[in-house]
């Protein structure tokens, strides 16, 4: 027997198994929220709540909350965060990173301090939350994009992306005249397309998911965001009425809209996944490798 | 430090001042967020008045720290809650990326192996609020599995909302959601081991278990030790989003670990100096470990997280 022949036949069953079941551990919620999302009182009834296998199909749900109530509102906090947060993150953090990555300048040692200090060094979440109180940030949408908004994290895998890219190219554009700022924008951000797309979609994740801050910082409940209106219908299973969704036609069963609601804040990452899912691997390896 | 010749600082600062200029926002934000809020651990050395403000607030030397070294009853719950909940994530949770790294490795089809792949990665992207509504609708009172035993005259089982069932139940919520995310860094590790190893092995006779113990484990001991360490980091940190969603339906009993201690006697309940005390304590014991943790490692010959 040696590793280099084929597994046996009762291997091959038992690895195939194996992994079945852990495929169909993740597939099925997904098919069952959007099943249920998606069926009609009927279907719901003769269930007894949570539909596998819908017989037939109503967008009413969906009709329902995004006809301009709480969840349309919340969703369009979320969208905002999400884009506003996400193109500062991005900016910040590639300024930081390629500040602290030039070989032999100035900032190029007090990199560790800088950085890797709040990585062992966090501050707890009282002294956090009176930062952002005394910052008079309380109940404004900044709360959730500037105390996250560099990740130190980030800072190093771009940091170490810039260090590996070959020096020659911009000594020679130093030679030819070009300063720091036409060196990071005309050679090093073209170079790095690839990587900054996928910082800009981790920040974009993080964003979009964000909930602690949310809850921590927002106590006007008519600018949460999509996650938090998520825990108070679906997790905490408040009662969506007439009131919050927009429409007062016929209310949809609610076993469907709140699984509406879980599908429209699980959307955005599905849609952004298969992006992210090809180039992260390189990305956290350099992260990990480099840190 | 040598003396440096070159450039002085003024003329160094002069030529790279796009680079410092460059990275001044990021460095503000962290100082912003990072920096002042660690001096603002000092209310655990006050008794801090909302009104009076942190520089104001009185001292009062070490009373705040009466809960963490007086034993405090609520505090020792949320305490010894924490760490069972770490003890059950290092001996359930850590092994099973391991096990399904190997698992993805030994599959020849590169095709099944990312279809594979991608499947496991994607609940690591979805957030806590997500997570947990998922697993209400799987596993709560009118979710799939009580529908279904329902449906064929059984007893139905209770697992949202048990305080016996919940710590089993934060932990299979996090090996849902990130076990196959921690299976990237192991994959990785694995495509570097030596591949002549495994046939100088087989050339000995070596069966594929023993390869797996004298080739494969050898060659993840440096990867896993490092996780064990940044594990050993966070012990006191356990998935605070987590179990703040979950904590209403099963009291505070069996789920309040320190950090939703800190939030809800601090924030929730004002007194901010104790829950500061418990916080600094906890940031500090954190460092500790992994210090400690790290020369360990050394000892024992691996790399550790940094150097020496």
């Amino acid at each position: 027997m040696s590793a280099l022949e084929g597994p046996s036949a009762f291997g091959k069953a038992v690895k195939a198994v194996v992994l079945t079941l852990c495929c169909a551990v993740v597939v099925v919620p997904f098919a069952g929220i959007v099943s249920t999302s998606l069926a009609t009182r009927e279907d719901v009834t003769n269930a007894g709540g949570f539909v596998l296998i819908p017989r037939s199909i109503s967008f009413d749900a969906y009709n329902a909350i995004l006809s301009g109530g709480v969840v349309t509102r919340a969703t369009l906090v979320s969208l905002f965060v999400t884009a506003v947060g996400t193109l500062l993150s991005l900016t910040a953090t590639t300024l930081l990173a390629y500040g602290l990555s030039r070989r032999g300048t100035l900032l190029h040692r007090p990199f560790l301090l800088v950085v890797l200090m709040p990585l062992l060094f966090t501050p707890g979440i009282i002294p956090s939350y009176l930062m952002v109180k005394s910052l008079g940030l309380l109940d404004s949408y900044w709360s959730l994009i500037l105390p996250v908004l560099v990740n130190v994290f980030n800072v190093i895998v771009l940091r170490a992306f810039f260090m590996e890219l070959p020096g020659e190219i911009i000594d020679s554009a130093r030679v030819d005249g070009a300063g720091d700022g036409l060196i990071l924008w005309r050679i090093v951000l073209p170079m790095s397309k690839a990587v900054l797309a996928v910082i800009a979609l981790f920040y974009a994740v993080a964003y979009w998911n964000s909930f602690f801050s949310a809850l921590l910082y927002l106590n006007d409940t008519a600018k949460w965001p999509l996650q938090l209106v998520l825990r108070t219908y679906v997790v905490n299973q408040s009662q969506l009425g007439v009131d919050q969704l927009g429409s007062g036609a016929d209310l949809p069963p609610a076993e469907a809209v709140q699984m509406a609601i879980l599908v429209l804040s699980i959307i955005p990452v599905l849609l952004v996944y298969p992006f992210v899912q090809r180039h992260f691997t390189k990305g956290v390896l350099i992260g990990a490798v480099k840190g | 430090m040598t003396a440096r010749t070159g450039p002085s600082r003024r003329q160094r600062f002069t030529r790279d001042r796009f680079l410092v200029f460059a990275a001044l926002p990021g460095i503000t934000l962290l100082v912003l967020f990072h920096y002042v809020p660690l001096l603002g651990n000092v209310i655990a050395f006050k008794d801090y008045q909302p009104y009076l403000g942190i520089l104001e607030s009185p001292w009062v030397g070490l009373t705040n720290f009466d809960v963490v070294f007086g034993g405090d009853p609520a505090f020792l719950n949320a305490l010894t809650n924490t760490l069972v909940i770490t003890l059950l994530q290092v001996i359930v949770v850590f092994p099973v990326p391991i096990a399904l790294a190997l698992l993805l490795d030994s599959l020849i089809s590169e095709r099944l192996k990312r279809v594979v792949q991608s499947v496991l990665y994607l609940p690591h992207f979805l957030s806590w609020v997500i997570v947990v509504a998922i697993f209400q609708q799987m596993l709560g009172d009118s979710g799939l599995l009580n529908g279904f035993l329902r449906e064929n005259d059984f007893t139905t089982v209770n697992v949202i909302g048990s305080p016996e069932l919940f710590k089993a139940l934060i932990t299979s919520q996090v090996l849902w959601k990130d076990a196959g995310w921690a299976t990237i860094l192991f994959l990785a590790a694995l495509s570097r081991i030596d591949t002549t190893l495994y046939e100088a092995s087989a050339m000995d006779g070596a069966s594929r278990a023993r390869q797996l113990w004298h080739v494969t484990l050898p060659g993840l001991r440096g990867i896993i030790v490092l996780l064990l360490i940044l594990r050993l980091g966070d012990a006191l940190t356990v998935g605070f989003e987590q179990i703040i969603l979950q904590q209403a339906a099963v009291g505070a009993d069996a789920s309040e670990v320190l950090d939703t201690y800190v939030y809800n006697n601090g924030i929730l309940a004002g007194s901010w100096g104790v829950s500061a005390a418990v916080g600094l304590v906890k940031g500090l014991v954190g460092v500790a470990l992994v210090l400690s943790a790290n020369k360990l490692a050394h000892r024992f010959g691996e790399q550790g997280v940094y150097q020496r």
